[in-house]
Order: structure tokens, then C-alpha cells, then sequence
């Protein structure tokens, strides 16, 4: 996995990391603190088609419930069992074991956030 | 520091210690020292034979209400949230961690956001007797217990622990979001009785130390003593151990006092500890580093709700409101109507909720879908166009996936024809419905030795 200054970013604290046609989703670590420990994640099948901005998962943790928006429009191509199996991935190792999803784009992304802009949009 | 005239309504409180401390002081210098200390002495809570003294303070309250801890706070790395106008911590680490340790070992918890109310006055018992549900005149000093406020209407205006801590005076602790209204009723309520209300809530912190390594733990702290005893220690260690579920000790922290209750909201054996603000961040520390070897984390609001959760204690604001009669929340017992004398809420009381009126019910699921306050429960997981389908029959009022149990727990008001343990419902959670079935509360209970 990516280092986080490496990935690109939502204003909904998704962080994407783009590899010839595909895109790994995850969460980042600060959206992770925020929601707290987290006991549940729910992913889209392989295959679904998502479209940028659509709740597609849930992330729910002791005390709230975050919803994953895919970020692009794009085909699942793999989800990550690992962190359904233990949801506690997200908060030990956000940008790496926890990622989400994998999906296929069409091409370029627009309007993703840099490192610096999402540090910036989160305060640090 | 120049103390205030003692204005001529109000009616002081101080240490019975004073006195007893001598041998190293006389007892006109220890009252000379506790006047030059009041706005940072707990000298409200137990009487004295030897005067009163004016010790409440004026400080006006904050702006932003931060705890005489949230320094420490800060010092641990925790996370705030806004809870009823306060900053505390929802967790420092891990909420499931720390719900965890208190479980298995020990949390220790700010809950200096809670309203102390303080009711003082030969008339306290029957003042309260009349002001509250239950019949606190009844209650031996130093014993505490679990009472409702109730308007007229028999609805639930907060729900309180009261302690007794004088023949002639009770400390009232209400919910931070309820510290004004309480005191406001109560002032009204005593009004034609010989007793006095002081808000004292910004002059007392309380540190709960919740779990089954409690105890231990604060039997290890040297600088508690029995409030006019021997100041080794051992005593109070003594008095700790023997102290009973709901009944509290007036004792000494570094020589100033300290109420320790054996109370509190998290369904494991443990102590609340009020104390002056100013010697609240010592104590924090004292017994962070003593029930460091006994496993002692300090905990959050978040790990706290899931623990008064599966321990099936209600929160204001979720399962109890003043639209709802005590007997819908299983609190009928708290509502003494075998008491003689008349109390606000009486009549209603007597009539008490509508035979269909929904109840209270504990509900656990399979799987991990947690159903969260707000969410609906339907008396078929099945979602057709049938009527009985459709109709919601109930309301969540808090939930979560239990981390002592490991499958989602909720508490929900239903319908009666639905509240029987063992009957299967469905919550819909965000648009799909799964199974719950109703549990009788509380969902987890420790074993007790």
C-alpha cells in the first residue's frame, strides 16, 4: 500500500489510491478515529456498478454508523474480506489492511483532493 | 482569600472533621484554614457540631463548561464530544477496550458534568418525600437512593440518586442536562418546608472508578482516610470493603474530604467519589498510577453508554422522558405510592399510564446489525403490503452491538401485546428489517461473589 502522502482523497474522508485502472477505497485514519471502534462493515458484491457520490457500504462502530459513498464511478472488482471478518482493521492500519473496495475506472478521476488539501480540509 | 458576609438565608455545612484533624492544628485554625480554602473544600456535604461556615462559591459558569479534569484530559490524548453543553472525553483510546477493562479489571471515569444538588434543612426528609417519587426521609444517613422527579402529570422530569449525608441534609445528583430544572423544581417544591436548596453542582467533580479490580484499587491509595478517623489509611480500607451497594463513606482525601459511594452506572461493582474541583485532578492521578497495576484504564462517555446499555439502566433522554409514566420504563417500584403523605405526582400516578400505553423492553438480534435509537420495530421481520407488516409497534430508544456479548442489544418502548420475553420482532435498520427477539433486562449482569 500506498504511503498516505502518495493517496488521493475525498471531502467525505475516503482515501483513493489509483493503479492503471483500478482504484482502491478506503477510509482515512482521522475518519476512522472519528467513528471509534469499528464493529461492522458492510461492502458491495463483486460486480456491482457503483456511481460516484452512492452510499454503496456501511461502516458502523460502537457509537455511530458512517456510510461509504463511492467515490467514482466505476465496476467493484474486489472487496476486502478480511476487514468484514474483522472490522478492526479500519482503525489499526486505515490506508493499508483496511482498505475497502477495489474498483474498476473508466479513466481519469476529477476533483480528488491531494495530501495537502485534505490535511488542510481536516484541520492538520 | 476574603470570604463573603454569610448572607442570612443561607445555611452552611461543613466538616465534622474539623475538630477531629487536631493534634496538629486547634480546632479555630482549622476552621480559619478551611475559610481561606472554602471555594476548593468540600465543606457542604456533612454536618458539624461545631458551626457553619459559607463555602459555596459564585463563579459564574463557564461559557464553554470544561471539567476541572479536562487538562488530564488532554494530557491522555482523549476525545471530546459535546455532552449537554460540556466537553468530555467519549474515549481516550479504544471505546471497546475500555468498555472491556471495566468489565474485566477497571475504568476510571469524569462525570463532573452531573448536577450535585444539595437539600439541606430539618425539613430535607419530608421536603424531598414530597418533591420526589420515593420516600427519601426513610434512608439512614450515609445510605443513598435511586429516585425519579416527576411532574404533575407522573411524567419522568429526570431520574436522580440522592444520598443522604446528614440527619437534616441530601445531596441530589441529576443529569448534567437536567442540573437546572432540577434545581428550579426543587427550590419550588421545598418551598413550604424548613429547607434550602444550593445548586452546588460547579463546586463538586466527581471520579467514578467502576469494575471489579474497584476496590483493590482504592484500597491501595494511602492518602484516603475515614472522615474523622485515624489518618493511616487503614481504616478506610477497612470501611471500603464493608461499605454495601448504595450506601457511601465520608472520608479524606490528603485531608480534605471525599464522599466514596458504592454507586454508579456501569452494571459492575465500583465507587463514585465526589470531590472539590480543585483537588479532583490529584486524585485522577492518584488512582490512574495506583490501578495502573490492576489493569485501570480511564474511560469515556462511549464505553459507558454501552455499559449502562447492557446492563439495562435507562438514560434520560432515551429511555426515560416526561412523556412517559415510570411504569412504562419498568420504574413502577421507584414510585412510592405506599408513602402517607402527598408528593408532585401523586394523582397522576395513582392512574398511572393508558392500558395500551408501549413499555420498555430489552431486545437482542443475531448477526451484527445493531438497531439504534430512533429506529422502528414492526412485529414481522417480514416486509409485505399486509397491515400487521406496515404498522410500526414500537421505537428503539438505544442500542448497539454488545461488546460483552458479541450480538446487537437494544432497549425499545413496544406495545404490551408485544413485550412478552421470547417474542420475535423486527427492527428496520436503514430500510432492511432483521429479527430481535425481547430479553428480558438487564442483558448482562456480573457474578456476584
Amino acid at each position: 500500500m500506498a504511503a498516505p502522502q502518495e493517496l488521493q482523497y475525498t471531502a467525505e474522508h475516503e482515501w483513493i489510491l489509483v493503479e492503471g485502472d483500478t482504484a482502491t477505497v478506503g477510509i482515512t485514519a482521522y475518519a476512522a478515529e472519528k467513528l471509534g471502534d469499528v464493529v461492522f462493515v458492510e461492502l458491495p458484491a463483486v460486480g456491482t456498478d457503483v456511481a460516484e457520490g452512492k452510499v454503496v457500504g456501511e461502516i458502523e462502530s460502537t457509537k455511530s454508523v458512517g456510510e461509504l459513498f463511492a467515490p467514482v464511478n466505476g465496476t467493484v472488482v474486489e472487496v476486502n474480506d478480511d476487514v468484514v471478518a474483522s472490522p478492526e482493521l479500519v482503525n489499526s492500519d486505515p490506508f493499508g489492511a483496511g482498505w475497502l473496495i477495489k474498483v474498476t475506472i473508466p479513466g481519469a478521476i476529477e476533483g480528488l483532493l491531494s495530501y495537502d488539501e485534505y490535511a488542510a480540509l481536516i484541520g492538520e | 482569600m476574603e470570604h463573603a458576609p454569610i448572607p442570612p438565608t443561607v445555611k452552611v455545612v461543613i466538616l465534622r472533621i474539623a475538630a477531629k484533624l487536631s493534634g496538629r492544628t486547634t480546632e479555630g485554625e482549622f476552621l480559619k484554614r478551611v475559610s481561606s480554602e472554602a471555594r476548593h473544600t468540600l465543606v457542604w456535604l456533612w454536618p458539624t457540631k461545631t458551626g457553619e461556615l459559607m463555602t459555596s462559591s459564585d463563579t459564574p459558569p463557564a461559557e464553554e463548561r470544561l471539567s476541572p479534569l479536562h487538562q488530564a484530559h488532554l494530557d491522555a490524548g482523549a476525545s471530546f464530544t459535546d455532552f449537554a453543553g460540556w466537553q468530555m472525553p467519549v474515549r481516550y483510546s479504544s471505546d471497546l477496550a475500555e468498555h472491556h477493562a471495566v468489565r474485566t479489571a477497571a475504568g476510571l471515569f469524569d462525570l463532573s458534568h452531573m448536577g450535585e444538588i444539595v437539600v439541606i434543612g430539618p425539613e430535607a426528609g419530608a421536603a424531598l418525600d414530597y418533591a420526589l417519587a420515593g420516600s427519601l426521609s426513610a434512608i439512614a444517613i450515609d445510605q443513598a437512593k435511586y429516585s425519579l422527579l416527576l411532574s404533575r402529570s407522573g411524567g419522568i422530569v429526570d431520574d436522580l440518586v440522592v444520598y443522604r449525608t446528614g440527619e437534616d441534609r441530601f445531596m441530589v445528583v441529576a443529569n448534567a442536562s437536567n442540573r437546572e430544572v432540577v434545581a428550579n423544581e426543587l427550590r419550588d417544591r421545598t418551598a413550604p418546608f424548613d429547607a434550602e436548596v444550593f445548586d452546588e453542582s460547579d463546586d463538586i467533580a466527581l471520579i467514578a472508578v467502576q469494575g471489579p479490580a474497584s476496590l483493590d484499587i482504592l484500597r491501595s491509595v494511602g492518602a484516603f482516610a475515614v472522615e474523622g478517623g485515624a489518618l493511616d489509611g487503614e481504616d478506610f480500607a477497612e470501611r471500603l470493603a464493608a461499605l454495601r451497594y448504595y450506601w457511601s463513606l465520608p472520608a479524606t482525601f490528603d485531608q480534605h474530604p471525599v464522599l466514596v459511594a458504592r454507586t454508579g452506572y456501569t452494571g459492575e461493582d465500583g465507587f463514585e467519589l465526589y470531590i472539590a474541583p480543585d483537588l479532583a485532578p490529584s486524585l485522577w492521578n492518584v488512582l490512574l498510577q495506583a490501578g495502573e497495576a490492576h489493569g485501570l484504564v480511564p474511560a469515556g462517555l462511549a464505553s459507558r453508554d454501552t455499559l449502562r446499555l447492557e446492563a439495562g439502566m435507562p438514560l434520560y433522554g432515551h429511555e426515560l422522558g416526561l412523556e412517559l409514566f415510570p411504569a412504562q420504563a419498568g420504574l413502577g417500584r421507584i414510585v412510592n405510592l405506599g408513602k402517607e403523605v402527598d408528593f408532585v405526582g401523586r394523582a397522576a400516578s395513582e392512574i398511572g399510564p393508558e392500558a395500551d400505553a408501549r413499555v420498555l423492553v430489552g431486545l437482542t438480534g443475531d448477526g451484527k446489525r445493531a438497531a439504534r435509537a430512533g429506529y422502528e420495530v414492526y412485529r414481522t421481520a417480514h416486509d409485505s403490503q399486509a397491515a400487521d407488516s406496515q404498522r410500526p409497534i414500537g421505537i428503539v430508544t438505544s442500542g448497539a452491538l454488545s461488546p460483552t456479548l458479541g450480538v446487537p442489544v437494544a432497549m425499545a418502548y413496544v406495545e404490551p401485546a408485544s413485550a412478552e420475553p421470547g417474542t420475535e420482532l423486527a427492527v428496520d435498520i436503514r430500510g432492511t428489517r432483521f429479527s430481535y427477539t425481547v430479553t428480558a433486562l438487564p442483558f448482562y449482569s456480573r457474578k456476584k461473589n
